[in-house]
């Protein structure tokens, strides 16, 4: 069981790499925006599976992180500068989110 | 020329250690495991990331943007991390099997 674990999750990583770096033709901040859309598939896992209340929490302030650097990117990609206005904003609003969420899971009231 | 090798090279370090953090989140046993490596990890990943788009973009809007974008991750990421630890340890939510020392409940029986 161990084995087969093992097995599915190499074959699917080595196939969407073998995808994206060798068979789509594009530009190469496409393909890293993919690699990172990707790993955003493994955190929305974590947040569906998660045991307890604390791994949805982690998850969700790890894809908060993530997606300021996809947006640094798409920036990069269409060279604009407003994006990385929606990156701050999104970052600021994620530490805030995830304070309040650490907050609720410890049992304090938000005015405490 | 020498400018973008530099600055590529850091943006692919930076989706590498992203890629490996989320991978760290979906495989660690644990909720304390699971912070450790994805907060550690995404944070550089990102942070990086974000430099080699400074290194790439040099001194205009952008790279002002991307340098607060540093500064501000930085800065909250490590505090969301401690609150998270803090809130799940204090709500009760159990070690992993594996453990050998839980010094934070030490401390905590020896205050009571």
């Amino acid at each position: 069981m161990r084995i087969l674990r093992w097995a599915i999750g190499f074959v699917l990583i080595g196939a969407f790499m073998y995808a994206n770096f060798f068979i789509y033709t594009g530009s190469i901040y496409i393909k890293l925006i993919n690699v990172i859309l990707f790993s955003a598939l493994f955190v929305v896992y974590r947040v569906i599976v998660g045991p307890t209340a604390a791994d949805r929490i982690v998850a969700v302030d790890i894809l908060g992180i993530l997606i300021v650097g996809m947006l640094a990117l798409l920036g990069l990609y269409y060279d604009q500068s407003f994006f990385m206005d929606i990156g701050l904003i999104w970052a600021l609003l994620s530490f805030i989110a995830s304070l309040a969420f650490a907050k609720i899971l410890e049992g304090r009231s938000l005015d405490d | 020329m020498i400018r973008t090798l530099i600055g590529m090279a850091f943006i692919l370090i930076g989706v590498t250690f992203d890629f490996l953090g989320v991978l760290g989140l979906v495989r660690l046993p644990d909720v304390y495991n699971r912070l450790q490596a994805a907060t550690k990890c995404v944070t550089f990943g990102s942070a990086g990331l974000l430099f080699g788009v400074f290194i790439l973009q040099g001194f205009n809007s952008f790279g002002f943007k991307v340098l607060i974008g540093i500064a501000f991750i930085f800065l909250t990421s490590p505090v969301a991390a401690h609150v998270i630890a803090r809130a799940a340890h204090r709500s009760g939510i159990q070690l992993t099997k594996k453990t050998v020392v839980d010094q934070y409940q030490e401390d905590h029986e020896l205050k009571e």
